[in-house]
């Protein structure tokens, strides 16, 4: 029988998706639109900026953005402080608030401390995922794929952990699955529906799946789609692969063996062993 | 005339007006911005009564493009 599964809860969210994508980095709003729409996504993340009040004539991506369909997940990307993000949190849950979107009451937090790997800064994570989680907040929390800040952000109440497979943008797939994996264990022990999503780093598509058949509960990314040569047949791939990746997780995947083990019945089979293998 | 600041940029303004009036000369549907003055949220309901006085900082966002 197959082992069927209730679909993922993050905070109050249910996502008939286990993959959220970004709608960054694309040529255009339409091949965004697109790609979203071939991802099967049903969660998708936006960044708040200042409005381009004195140079505007550009589009607005909440036009291409289906608001019906679409949970929208905003962060906090590009903040470097605690303080900074809690502002970018607040602004971003206002203006998903008068749209009337579901996603005013979550965020992805991102605390950055270093502009050249993008890698978060876990102390002020820390600050910022607790001061929003007693604010309300569902907080999703990026960080790296550090077990012992994984703790630490689960325990200041975050929604979700979200450990980076690798640097944001690089596409250098799981750098560290072991670490991975250790956090998966860590934050799922005597809590197995905890739900723990592997954010950053996807290069392609195995890289979802194997994020899924570590056991990650969902996968968040943008560039691998976005700056594909192809973005709307690689977020389909991604679809793909995520199913692929969870189905495999659910069915067991079988031990690895050192020799070889003949999927062929070796009785009745008619054949001489020149060198004197034996049965 | 005073002088606020509007997304990091010194700006002269008639007088002190509402949030509301303020925005007025934004070619962008309200409901796609959030608005801060000196770094508090103001709730749409409130844009009517919220001044925006003598060297307030002003801060308009709205959503893009990210991951």
């Amino acid at each position: 029988m197959t082992q069927s599964e209730a679909p993922l809860v993050v905070g109050g969210h249910t996502l008939a998706s286990r993959l959220i994508v970004g709608t960054g980095r694309y040529d255009t709003m339409q091949q965004m639109r697109d790609s979203l729409d071939a991802s099967g996504a049903d969660c998708v993340t936006v960044a708040v900026r200042r409005e381009r009040l004195y140079e505007r004539g550009g589009q607005n991506i909440l036009d291409f953005i289906d608001l019906d369909r679409y949970t929208l997940l905003p962060n906090t990307a590009g903040c470097y402080t605690a303080a900074d993000a809690i502002r970018a949190a607040k602004l971003g849950r206002e203006i998903l608030r008068t749209l009337g979107n579901p996603g005013a009451d979550w965020v992805k937090l991102e605390v950055l401390g270093d502009s050249k790997t993008l890698l978060p800064d876990p102390t002020e994570t820390v600050t910022a995922c607790r001061a929003l989680a007693d604010d309300g907040f569902q907080v999703l929390c990026y960080t790296s794929d550090c077990p012992v800040t994984a703790q630490r952000l689960k325990a200041a109440g975050a929604a979700s952990v979200m450990p980076a497979g690798s640097p944001i943008g690089s596409g250098q797939g799981l750098l560290n699955p072991n670490n991975l994996q250790i956090i998966l264990e860590y934050l799922k022990n005597d809590d197995p529906d905890y739900p723990v999503i592997i954010d950053a780093g996807v290069g392609t598509a195995s890289d979802v799946a194997q994020a899924f058949e570590l056991g990650g509960d969902a996968v968040l990314l943008n560039t691998a789609i976005a700056h594909a040569r192809d973005p709307i047949q690689m977020a389909r791939a991604m679809k793909h692969a995520a199913i692929a990746g969870r189905d495999a997780y659910l069915a067991g995947r079988i031990p690895k063996r050192l020799y070889g083990t003949a999927s062929s019945p070796s009785e009745g089979v008619i054949s001489t062993r020149p060198y004197g293998s034996e049965a | 005339m005073i002088s606020i600041t509007v997304n990091g940029r010194d700006v002269n303004i008639e007088h002190p007006m509402s949030v509301r009036e303020l925005l007025e000369t934004v070619e962008v549907p309200p409901n796609y911005l959030a608005v801060e003055v000196n770094a508090e949220v103001v709730a749409r309901e409130a844009y009517g009564e919220q001044m925006v006085n003598e060297g307030d900082d002003v801060e308009v966002v709205t959503l893009v493009g990210g991951g």
